[in-house]
């Protein structure tokens, strides 16, 4: 027995999204003994880890300051994601973006979902 | 005391009511009774367990008559436990991961990691010297002592030295899992040893 032959499998329920694209990544918050939903928008830079315990990781500009959030794809805190953008990349981590101001701030090959 | 040996397979991740939760994965049991120690026979109480079954010829024979005596089959490890009361097992029966339920309280012995021998920063946290400004006391430990009085250095002054390799306990460690038809116990938080060594899992007590 070693840790690979542990199995669990990774979540399929969610919308299939790519590097680059923008998500609504909806998260249960309990606050106070009460749950509700709170939805995080941004650019996907980053998916890594095995395929169980994989993260991706969300930016976005709040109120002018660079906003990151890494989320568990299996975490049972993701209520759901929503693909608003999707997007072409050069690369598989868009940690570039962190640098760039206004504009260059885009992600090339974008289009909106209709 | 509800005891079992069992051997570490590593660290993942569970998820558990919107929480991540650090876990190591401990394959525990099959364990048979051995033997039951008493006052009268043997001067003190304790359960002696066996684990992880072998093949006859790999084992000395001496341990093959004790599995044979107890009536269990070979096992490999055998490990024994002092009680203060006997519990209410026969010699023979077989324990499982199922004598532990989600949210024990349990502690766990096993043997550290090697570091081998280890100067006094790593071993005991010391704070060293200075990196630089002309400092040439870099991961020294400083003054180990007085002068004249008391003119010697007093034992079990913290020094350089072997690290890890030996027993060591963590209490009050949380039971997240088990799943008994894979023998498999899941711990909260980390547990001594490398992957692939032998544990024993101990209900805690007071």
């Amino acid at each position: 027995m070693n840790l690979a032959q542990l199995g669990g499998n990774k979540r399929e329920d969610l919308a299939d999204f790519k590097i680059g694209d923008t998500v609504r990544v909806h998260v249960k918050i309990v606050e106070g003994g009460k749950e509700r939903i709170q939805a995080f928008e941004g650019i996907v830079i980053a998916r890594k880890g095995p395929s169980r315990l994989e993260t991706f990781t969300v930016r976005k500009i709040s109120h002018g300051v660079g906003v990151e959030k890494v989320f568990f794809i299996n975490s049972p805190a993701i209520e759901k994601i929503e693909v608003v953008r999707k997007a072409k990349t050069m690369r598989a981590k868009l940690y570039y973006l962190r640098e760039k101001v206004g504009k260059e701030r885009k992600v090339s090959g974008e289009r909106k979902l209709s | 005391m509800r005891s079992l040996i069992g051997r570490k397979i590593g660290m993942t991740t569970l998820f558990q009511k919107e929480q991540v939760v650090p876990v190591t994965v401990i394959e525990a049991g099959p364990c048979y009774v051995l033997d039951l120690k008493d006052l009268k026979r043997d001067g003190y109480k304790a359960i002696q367990l066996g684990f992880e079954e072998a093949k006859e010829k790999e084992l000395p024979k001496p341990q093959l008559g004790v599995c044979k005596k107890a009536g269990v089959p070979p096992v490999r490890v055998i490990g024994e436990f002092r009680v203060e009361e006997l519990p209410e097992l026969t010699i023979g029966s077989r324990l499982t991961v199922d004598i532990f339920k989600t949210g024990d309280a349990i502690r766990i012995s096993a043997v550290s990691k090697g570091k081998g021998f280890q100067g006094v920063m790593k071993r005991w946290g010391f704070a060293g010297g200075g990196a630089s400004h002309g400092s040439m006391a870099h991961r020294k430990p400083g003054a180990i002592g007085c002068r004249t009085t008391p003119g010697k250095i007093f034992k079990g002054k913290r020094m350089a030295g072997h690290m890890g390799l030996k027993r060591v306990t963590i209490r009050n460690l949380q039971v997240v899992q088990v799943q008994p038809e894979r023998n498999l116990i899941f711990v909260k938080g980390s547990v001594p040893g490398s992957r692939g060594s032998l544990v024993i899992i101990q209900e805690e007590g007071k």
